[in-house]
């Protein structure tokens, strides 16, 4: 198991330089450079400024010889200073935007699986009942919901008319002058929204998914054979039945690792919510090479570690999978 | 936002969102009674709290140059001089200046005990390495051009700073208007280091207190300000990037003050519970749309086409349809009302069947009958290249395609994201026609747009003007002092733009602004209504934030 996992995580290392060679070499394949967007058409900024801002970040060197600095960086865990005007460190940058992004992701995914996992299961227990019927249309309803409206809707109706929830941002206002206890309740009321919008669109994939997975399941031989010998229905589905249905649950939750840093750009520019996906798009749009190579390097080692935490864990859980 | 909109520095910086919607402007006034002061004498307290749709990049005035960044530092920071609210430049942090007989040296009298924020005094060595760092290689600044003009800098005395041209340069004073930097909190350091770029610490009437990154920027009255502590004791500047989320976000309370979009203004705000709680404010902003032809191109170089073109388009109908009729007719690349703007240039209202003769007349036929017009067997067709990311003037754009098309002349309409734009279109001349947009700086001086030899790669000119009457106007227009005779030189020079049509002037959109109703003391002004921010207040029985 351990040697398993050694030679696992030795290859990660070329598939990751791999991967960080091909964002580089495509980034930079994009037309416009950073100093473009800071220098240009504006009036004052002379062809010169231009030219001196290209030294000052590399730009006037070969791609090679900047992809080779940069990771001369990288293995010093060192990400660099983002090419916008503030200069900043991109680890500071991208470590002010992770945690509410983390926070909400979990929270939604966690809420995803609260409620679509039963939903799954008891449509495939009773399959084509007026209980599956209703909750598929209900989860394709939220998936076919486009977010931004469906979060300026509920914006609308309950923050504004009825105003039960604040609509902007995580913190209220005043919330410098909040105890702990107060703090923590503003930032629960404050994620009502945004997390049940986010999670809403989610239920569809997981409760389909599980209950296809149950559907599965349970025709297989040995429920008949759990049913032959007299088990109670409860114990059927419960204990025979969801265990082994829940197996690929564990490859998806894995999967969705870096889907835990990705944040929506949509989803965050309606709720003014300073995350990961705002950070990432403005990068983009600003040709920030150092801040977009770090959001992909981080997202690059999420995948990877996802993918490998999904397979330990599938074989923690399922004995046929450990003892091959 | 307040005194110094479209910020001096940045002439004619591009409008990319039209998130310029509080810049300066004047006249009209729109909304319920407030603010003429006459309520009794202004109270102190109070928060005013005010959307923006970016956050600031970098507060140190010399790196920055974006707009959310710009708002902040002019809470923070003063110039020597600024614009009033007319709009004619004033003492600020200089109390009286003297422009040598020859136009050459500029001698600036500082105001005595003024402080930085953090209690140190501010002195003539201040603004001498401000300049110092306006110049400096090292600094990256977009700044630098026009300081670079300067031969000579000297801190006479403490109170005293003298600066000399190389050659008379009319927009010289103003440029003093930059920011001054604290000397002692920046020499020797790494300015791309330095803290103040999170952390700014100035003269100006707030002082700066928090900056959580994406979300918010507090600053607190000034208590030492040189013109007296402001009323309103502390601004909130909250970031809400989506324009509806930011006017739901005002309906409940969370924000006094903010730019609406003409839909927000025309159709959403026209509720008597609206009016009630917060004034309009509606003035052209400093700014306008065009339809640039690129000279360098065959089909465009016949001026009888461009006037044709301009004939066919309805500007009107533009604006109605994209602005919901905020905003006017743009004839030249000057404000209405201005100074400096000339209404008696040549117009070209709509007139489709003048549009046809014209090109008829430089030989544009329709002989085969497709609806498009030909000459020597080629069609009359371009492309019109905008920036994603303004609907504006997408919009704009297809209206202009179908009003061409139907005097024959077939347009396709391409829009880009903005980086691959300028790298791929606008730098290399790799475009027939483009819809973009300029601010109108306070100052006239347009050599670098329209002068003929701004023309290169990355320069502004870049539809390839080139003029020789024009030339001679822009040089002289920025060498000339007396305003008087600035004007002739800058009114033949609107005539010349409106007879040769190297853009379609499109629209000059308004401004408007929104602000809470409890703020009196808010009067609309050639320069907006920012200008006299520190003199706003709330009565103490309507005041909503005590702490």
């Amino acid at each position: 198991m351990l040697l398993y996992l050694a030679k696992r995580l030795m290859l990660m290392v070329p598939l990751l330089l791999g991967i960080t060679l091909i964002s580089f070499v495509v980034i930079h394949l994009a037309p416009g450079e950073p100093t473009d967007l800071q220098t240009q058409l504006n009036p004052e900024a002379s062809t010169e400024l231009q030219e001196r801002l290209r030294a000052q970040y590399d730009l006037d060197k070969p791609l090679i010889v900047q992809y080779g600095k940069w990771l001369g960086r990288l293995v010093r865990f060192d990400f660099g200073d983002s090419f916008s005007q503030d200069r900043r460190p991109v680890a500071s940058k991208i470590a002010e935007r992770l945690p509410v992004t983390i926070l909400i992701n979990v929270l939604s995914i966690g809420l995803i699986l609260a409620v679509a996992v039963p939903i799954g299961i008891v449509s495939a227990v009773r399959r084509n009942s007026h209980f599956d019927r209703l909750t598929t249309v209900f989860v394709f309803v939220g998936f076919a919901t486009p977010s931004f409206w469906l979060a300026l809707l509920l914006m609308d109706v309950l923050g504004v008319r009825y105003g039960l929830f604040p609509i902007v941002g995580l913190k209220s206002l005043g919330y410098d002058y909040l105890g702990w206890s107060g703090r923590i309740l503003d930032i629960l009321h404050h994620l009502v929204l945004p997390v049940f919008v986010s999670a809403f669109g989610g239920l569809a994939g997981f409760s389909r998914y599980m209950r296809a997975n149950m559907l599965e399941v349970i025709r297989q031989d040995y429920i008949l054979t759990a049913r032959a010998k007299g088990l109670t229905e409860k114990a059927v589905i419960c204990k025979h039945a969801l265990r082994n249905a829940l197996l690929p649950v564990i490859t998806i939750l894995g999967l969705s690792v870096p889907g835990l840093i990705g944040g929506s750009v949509i989803f965050e520019t309606i709720f003014a919510i300073p995350g990961m996906g705002k950070l990432f798009y403005d990068g983009v749009m600003m040709r920030d090479y150092p801040l977009i190579m770090g959001i992909l390097v981080i997202g690059a080692v999420l995948t990877l570690v996802g993918n490998l935490l999904a397979d330990l864990g599938y074989a923690l859980a399922d004995p046929r999978i450990r003892h091959r | 936002m307040m005194r110094l909109n479209s910020m001096v520095g940045l002439w004619c910086a591009l409008l990319m969102l039209g998130s310029l919607l509080l810049t300066c402007g004047c006249e009209r006034r729109d909304g319920s009674l407030s603010g003429l002061g006459a309520e009794g004498p202004p109270v102190v307290g109070d928060t005013l709290i005010m959307g923006s749709g970016a956050d600031a990049v970098n507060l140190l005035p010399v790196l920055s140059s974006d707009s959310a960044s710009t708002d902040i530092q002019n809470f923070v920071y003063n110039g020597l001089v600024r614009y009033d609210k007319d709009l004619n430049i004033e003492g600020d942090l200089a109390e009286s200046w003297e422009i040598s007989p020859d136009n050459l040296t500029l001698t600036f009298h500082l105001r005595k005990g003024v402080r930085w924020h953090d209690g140190a005094p501010f002195t003539a060595e201040d603004v001498l390495f401000t300049y110092r760092l306006l110049v400096d290689p090292k600094t990256p600044t977009a700044y630098a051009e026009r300081y670079l003009q300067v031969v000579e800098a000297e801190a006479v005395d403490a109170y005293t700073f003298r600066v000399r041209y190389q050659k008379p340069l009319a927009s010289s004073l103003i440029s003093w208007a930059f920011h001054v930097h604290p000397k002692h909190l920046l020499q020797g350091t790494d300015i791309t280091k330095s803290p103040l770029a999170s952390h700014p610490i100035g003269t100006g009437p707030y002082k700066f207190v928090q900056w959580q990154r994406g979300e918010k920027i507090v600053l607190e009255a000034n208590p030492d300000y040189y013109e007296g502590p402001p009323n309103i004791h502390r601004v909130l500047y909250r970031v809400i990037p989506d324009a509806s989320t930011m006017f739901l976000e005002l309906q409940s309370g969370g924000l006094d003050f903010m730019g609406l979009t003409p839909l927000q203004y025309a159709m959403q705000t026209d509720t008597p519970a609206f009016r009630r709680r917060f004034s309009k404010y509606r003035y052209p902003a400093s700014a306008y749309s065009y339809l640039g032809y690129n000279l360098r191109r065959p089909l465009f170089q016949d001026k009888r086409v461009r006037q044709a073109l301009a004939y066919a388009i309805d500007k009107q109908e533009i604006i109605d349809g994209v602005l919901l009729g905020l905003g006017q007719v743009a004839t030249g690349p000057y404000k209405p009302g201005s100074w400096v703007y000339n209404p008696d240039v040549q117009r070209y209202r709509y007139d489709p069947e003048k549009a046809r003769d014209m090109l008829a007349e430089a030989g544009w036929r329709d002989i085969d009958g497709d609806g498009v017009v030909e000459k020597d067997g080629q069609p009359l067709a371009f492309t019109i290249v905008t920036n994603q990311g303004n609907d504006q003037r997408v919009k704009a754009g297809e209206i202009i395609q179908r009003r061409l098309a139907e005097v024959g002349v077939k347009v396709k309409l391409r829009v880009i994201e903005w980086a691959a734009f300028l790298k791929e279109f606008i730098n290399p001349g790799n475009f027939d026609a483009t819809i973009l947009g300029w601010n109108i700086p306070p100052d006239p001086d347009g050599y670098n747009v329209w002068h003929s030899s701004k023309t290169g790669p990355r320069e502004l000119n870049f539809i390839a003007f080139k003029n020789a009457e024009v030339d001679r106007l822009l040089e002289e227009g920025r060498g000339t002092f007396d305003k008087a005779k600035r004007k002739q030189a800058y009114d033949r020079f609107q005539e010349i733009l409106a007879e040769e049509q190297p853009y379609t002037f499109l629209y000059v959109p308004d401004s408007l602004p929104v602000v809470a109703s409890r703020f009196r003391g808010i009067q609309p002004a050639p320069a907006g209504i920012t200008y006299n921010f520190i003199e706003w207040y709330v009565p103490k029985e309507e005041q909503k934030y005590r702490r």
